[in-house]
């Protein structure tokens, strides 16, 4: 399986991803954000964390328009497998690959911690390693996290099972405690939590292990 | 030349917590009667040329390109 990690200017989680991804065993390209293709047969594609051209303008929101994305799209688009982790959650949202924004958290702060989260959705290459209803702790570490969307989009990744992750508590303020979602194909996910920083038992927790290990079972060329 | 001047504001039913944080500020320092604050942006753009109407058109389809967000955010376009 091969997967390629995004890298922006102010990515800083994309070591942290490709470490998670080999360990499952994925063969890792770092890709830079001025590259106008992804590396041939690439199977997975992942958005990592971090403050993506500072934040400026939106989060992701300059990210979303640079010269990668646009194959990230093209390879969305025909079927392919990607995550957005955190800022990369926050791109997805600006690109429209996932729909809904991500706001400034309701209680204004940084928020920095593990958190209980809820799987929602077992249905996906992300989280048919976990059974639905069960509860893991990812990390958090965010700033615009408040999760949004309109009524008629809420109602839709319900009815959809779209949703695979929700706060067990409210964290950041986000419509119905929604941490992460999937897209109509369930092939593409963003989440605020970091499933790469609970990867490794040496790090202190391994929950987000069996997010990589299932998608490296499950993962094909599209 | 010709100066545009793009206000972008959270759609109303939009929770703006910043807002909400400088009001209770100013409730703070004593100012009180402010119902609500809510905050936005104001971006500036000098523009060649000196067809208006065109102008205007081309920062439209900035903002809904890159400079503002539809899905939370509207915009107005004022070309100066």
């Amino acid at each position: 399986m091969r997967a390629a990690v995004i890298v922006f200017p102010g990515s800083n989680c994309d070591r942290d991803l490709a470490v998670a991804l080999r360990k499952a065993g994925f063969s890792v390209e770092m890709v830079w954000h001025k590259d106008t293709e992804l590396p041939r047969d690439v199977d997975f594609v992942g958005i990592p964390g971090g403050f993506s051209f500072g934040d400026y303008l939106r989060c992701g929101a300059i990210a979303a328009r640079s010269p990668i994305v646009r194959a990230v799209k093209a390879h969305v688009e025909r079927g392919g497998f990607a995550v957005g982790i955190c800022n990369g959650f926050q791109v997805l949202l600006e690109t429209g690959l996932l729909p809904g924004a991500l706001i400034r958290n309701a209680g204004l702060k940084f928020v920095c911690k593990p958190v209980a989260l809820t799987v929602e959705s077992a249905e996906s290459v992300f989280t048919e390693g976990y059974q639905a209803g069960q509860v893991v702790t990812y990390p958090v570490a965010h700033h615009d996290g408040n999760y949004l969307a309109t009524d008629s989009v809420l109602a839709e990744l319900n009815t959809e099972n779209r949703i695979a992750f929700r706060y067990q508590q409210d964290v950041n303020g986000s419509v119905e405690g929604i941490a992460g979602i999937l897209s109509q194909n369930r092939r593409v996910m963003g989440l605020m939590p970091h499933p790469e920083r609970a990867a490794d038992a040496t790090l202190g927790a391994t929950d987000g292990a069996v997010m990589f290990q299932t998608l490296a079972r499950s993962v094909v060329v599209a | 030349m010709m100066k545009a001047r793009v206000h972008i504001m959270l759609k109303s039913g939009v929770l703006d917590p910043q807002g909400e944080a400088v009001r209770h500020a100013l409730g703070t320092l004593g100012f009180g009667g402010v119902e609500s604050v809510r905050q936005g942006k104001v971006i500036e753009l000098t523009l060649a040329g000196d067809d208006r109407a065109a102008a205007e058109a081309e920062v439209a389809s900035m903002c809904e390109a890159l400079l503002a967000n539809t899905v939370i955010e509207r915009y107005e376009v004022e070309i100066l």
